[in-house]
């Protein structure tokens, strides 16, 4: 890591960032700072800050952006600290600016279909409150907990990526606070948009490094009313992911086209202490289907029904009340948590293909587990080609398991990069994955990226570390 | 062995509506679905079928649109079905359900096995599957845990009192109501359904009963006068604590015990 020179925090600054919030109980430091602020799920990495800020306002980020760029301290957000890939982690230490207290829900203009809200607001917040407005906000990643503002950080995607794209799709306007500390607002209401670059894209996904997200502005659907699964046994998995392209072309495109195969499923079964509805086969996909009546929807998935079983499909399950659906997905949501609890610890890919390649991917990463002698668990959102891949330690040593996983990661980067993929498909770069964005983009665009950063942030103080830096 | 399994239509939300005026629950134009606790009967008779072969048939009683559970019953495996169906038979309660029920199941055939869900999600009485065996005259075991053995003669369940769990062997022909989770209900199957698109349903009415007296089916069966329904308080109440997480354990499971939750 190279060494970027900060002012070391001071009693004095610290005294100076209590007059700026001037309340005692949202600046944490000394003992009162938890070792949470220290880590995020699965960075890999741990650095506490000097001291956790709270703050409830922009005027108050604002001042204290300010203030650090005055005095050149390193400043670090955060949301709920569900990241996966350590970008919430502060690596210079200084000032972590914990966003969960600006949690307010600002406003739902039915009119131009829009909520706007404070960047703590937690996404499972959020989407209750817009449905309870017959409203939909479709990004669903799988960690409900994560805050809004954590979910444009990473661009996060999930399942319903399928049908309706990703956070990126669903964001208008962003108030952002530079790192100066000045205050800016980038898009809006407005639908259409041609008015110059488009610095809001920019920060989507910037994971906190060009500027700090106070507000944002998302853009909302009619709720459907009703919702489908099919869940479709296949003798394989190949079988089962060669018919991921059949379904696409079809063009009765499912809201979320999943993969999953018996041993994760029986995780979760243990996990949760329920039975799966199914156990007939080894390799299942899993699709949703929504809109607005029973015979719509009906419609849409007999004709995938009929293509699955042309495709071999040993069978098509329906679920299409409440009690099927949960006994489903609620398995289908724990999987990551049941691998977590199967192992002692673990790190994971989240690599994206072109939605063509995913079996060659999948097959890949079966093979890969004897290659270099390491437990590999995958599933994933199959429809978009975004797979999730979990390295397991078992009772591996710190050092045979450091060696393996750098192994596998490598291979499974540079065979993502073979298949004309990416690094990430929804978890960011952060820190953990630096080096494989490194090796996979052009240096033209690291040093474009790095250009950017440097217009918006020229004392780099905000995230250093991350992305694209060094 | 030849299983029968009593199943119900039922609205498909739990947030029913209730008419201010009449006080009846408001069902038209309301989506429905089978009662949730069936689909664990039915999935208890299909186990039982695979062990000792036999056949599964389903019987209901409502409007002709209740031939819709039916159908779902079908795509889940069931081979054969009956709908009750009748105007005579409308408005019953508890007591008249269940003796419609059991004359229908007479008509339907004899069976070695009657199983049904604990309750429905819209009545909620728990009773029918009791007062169908009275009538029947037959054995019957509720709050069914666990199957421990089921021969050509007779059954051995886990029955969940309030303070044990009692075994017990019961001579068959008879009447179970198993509870929820007994087996993980089985989804329906589209191939199923294609091939049991054309499937009969045979429809009974009055003029198929044993007992014809009118007087014993629908309202005029029926004893138990209904005051008022409404629905039930709902409360949102919410209790924030922030503080450590061992501090919190404990807060947490103490106020659990005092909610009774454990």
């Amino acid at each position: 890591m190279p060494e970027y020179t900060y002012k070391k925090l001071t009693g004095e600054d610290i005294a100076a960032l209590q007059a700026i919030i001037n309340d005692d109980s949202r600046v944490l430091f000394g003992p009162a700072l938890s070792e949470d602020y220290g880590h995020d799920e699965l960075g890999g990495i741990f650095s506490l800050p000097d001291v956790v800020i709270r703050p409830k306002t922009t005027e108050e980020v604002s001042a204290i952006m300010k203030y650090a760029f005055e005095n050149t301290i390193p400043v670090t957000p955060r949301g709920a600290g569900t990241g996966l890939v350590g970008s919430a982690v502060p690596l210079e230490h200084g000032i972590l600016l914990d966003t969960t207290l600006m949690n307010h829900i600002l406003e739902l203009d039915e009119e131009n279909l829009t909520v706007t809200v404070e960047p703590g607001v937690l996404l499972m917040d959020l989407a209750s409150f817009v449905e309870e407005n017959d409203l939909f906000y479709p990004p669903d990643p799988g960690e409900k907990s994560a805050t809004i503002g954590g979910n444009i950080s990473t661009n996060a995607g999930g399942m319903r990526a399928v049908k309706y794209g990703v956070t990126r799709d669903f964001v208008r306007g962003l108030e952002v606070v530079l790192p100066n500390g000045d205050v800016v607002e980038f898009g809006g209401k407005v639908v259409k948009n041609s008015s110059g670059y488009d610095l809001k894209d920019l920060i989507i996904g910037a994971e906190g490094t060009l500027g700090m997200v106070t507000k944002a502005t998302l853009k909302l659907l009619p709720l459907p009313k009703k919702a489908i699964s099919l869940l479709v046994p296949f003798p394989t998995l190949k079988m089962a992911i060669e018919t991921v392209p059949v379904i696409i072309k079809s063009k009765h495109i499912p809201t979320a086209i999943e993969f999953m195969q018996r041993e994760v499923i029986e995780d979760a079964e243990q996990y949760l202490g329920k039975q799966f509805p199914d156990k007939q086969s080894n390799a299942y996909l899993l699709l949703k289907f929504d809109g607005n009546t029973k015979e719509d929807i009906e419609k849409d998935y007999d004709a995938v029904a009929r293509l699955c079983l042309e495709q071999g499909a040993v069978d098509v399950l329906i679920s299409d009340t409440e009690e099927r659906e949960d006994s489903i997905w609620k398995a289908r949501g724990a999987f990551l948590e049941a691998i977590k609890g199967s192992t002692t610890a673990m790190d994971e890919v989240d690599m994206v293909v072109p939605r063509n390649r995913v079996n060659t991917m999948v097959e890949f990463l079966h093979a890969l587990q004897d290659d270099v002698d390491i437990r590999i668990k995958c599933f994933g959102h199959a429809g978009d080609g975004n797979l999730h891949a979990y390295f397991l330690k078992d009772d591996l040593s710190d050092e045979e398991w450091e060696k393996r996983l750098n192994e596998g990661m490598e291979k499974v980067y540079e065979k993502a990069y073979e298949l004309q993929g990416q690094v990430s498909g929804e978890h960011g770069i952060g820190y953990a994955k630096k080096v494989y964005l490194k090796q996979s983009m052009p240096q033209d665009s690291m040093s474009l990226m790095n250009g950017i950063k440097a217009v918006f942030d020229p004392k780099n103080i905000l995230n250093p570390h991350k992305i694209a830096q060094a | 062995m030849k299983i029968l399994v009593c199943i119900k239509q039922v609205p498909e939300s739990n947030k029913v509506e209730v008419d201010p005026v009449t006080g009846v629950i408001k069902r038209d134009g309301a989506a429905s679905k089978m009662n949730p606790y069936d689909l664990y009967a039915l999935e208890t008779a299909f186990r039982i079928r695979e062990q000792l072969g036999g056949s599964v048939h389903v019987i209901s009683m409502g409007p002709p649109q209740a031939k819709e559970v039916i159908r779902e019953a079908y795509a889940m495996g069931a081979d054969s079905g009956t709908l009750v169906s009748d105007r005579a038979f409308g408005g019953a309660d508890v007591l008249a359900t269940s003796y419609t029920l059991s004359q229908g199941i007479k008509a339907a055939g004899d069976f070695d096995l009657i199983l049904c869900g604990k309750q429905t999600t819209d009545g909620d009485t728990a009773q029918v599957g009791s007062e169908i065996a009275e009538c029947l005259h037959i054995p019957s075991v509720a709050n069914v845990v666990e199957l421990r053995e089921v021969t050509d003669k007779t059954i051995t369940v886990a029955m969940d009192l309030p303070d044990e769990v009692e075994i017990a062997r019961v001579t068959l022909p008879c009447l179970l109501a198993v509870d929820k989770d007994i087996f993980m209900p089985r989804l329906p199957s589209y191939v199923r359904k294609c091939a049991s698109a054309n499937r009969e349903i045979r429809i009974l009415s009055l003029k198929d009963m044993d007992d014809q007296n009118p007087d014993h089916y629908g309202l005029n069966g029926s004893p138990t006068q209904v005051q008022r329904i409404f629905p039930p308080d709902v409360s949102h109440d919410q209790e924030t604590w922030n503080e450590p997480a061992d501090i919190l354990a404990d807060r947490l499971s103490e106020k659990l015990a005092e909610l009774r939750f454990i």
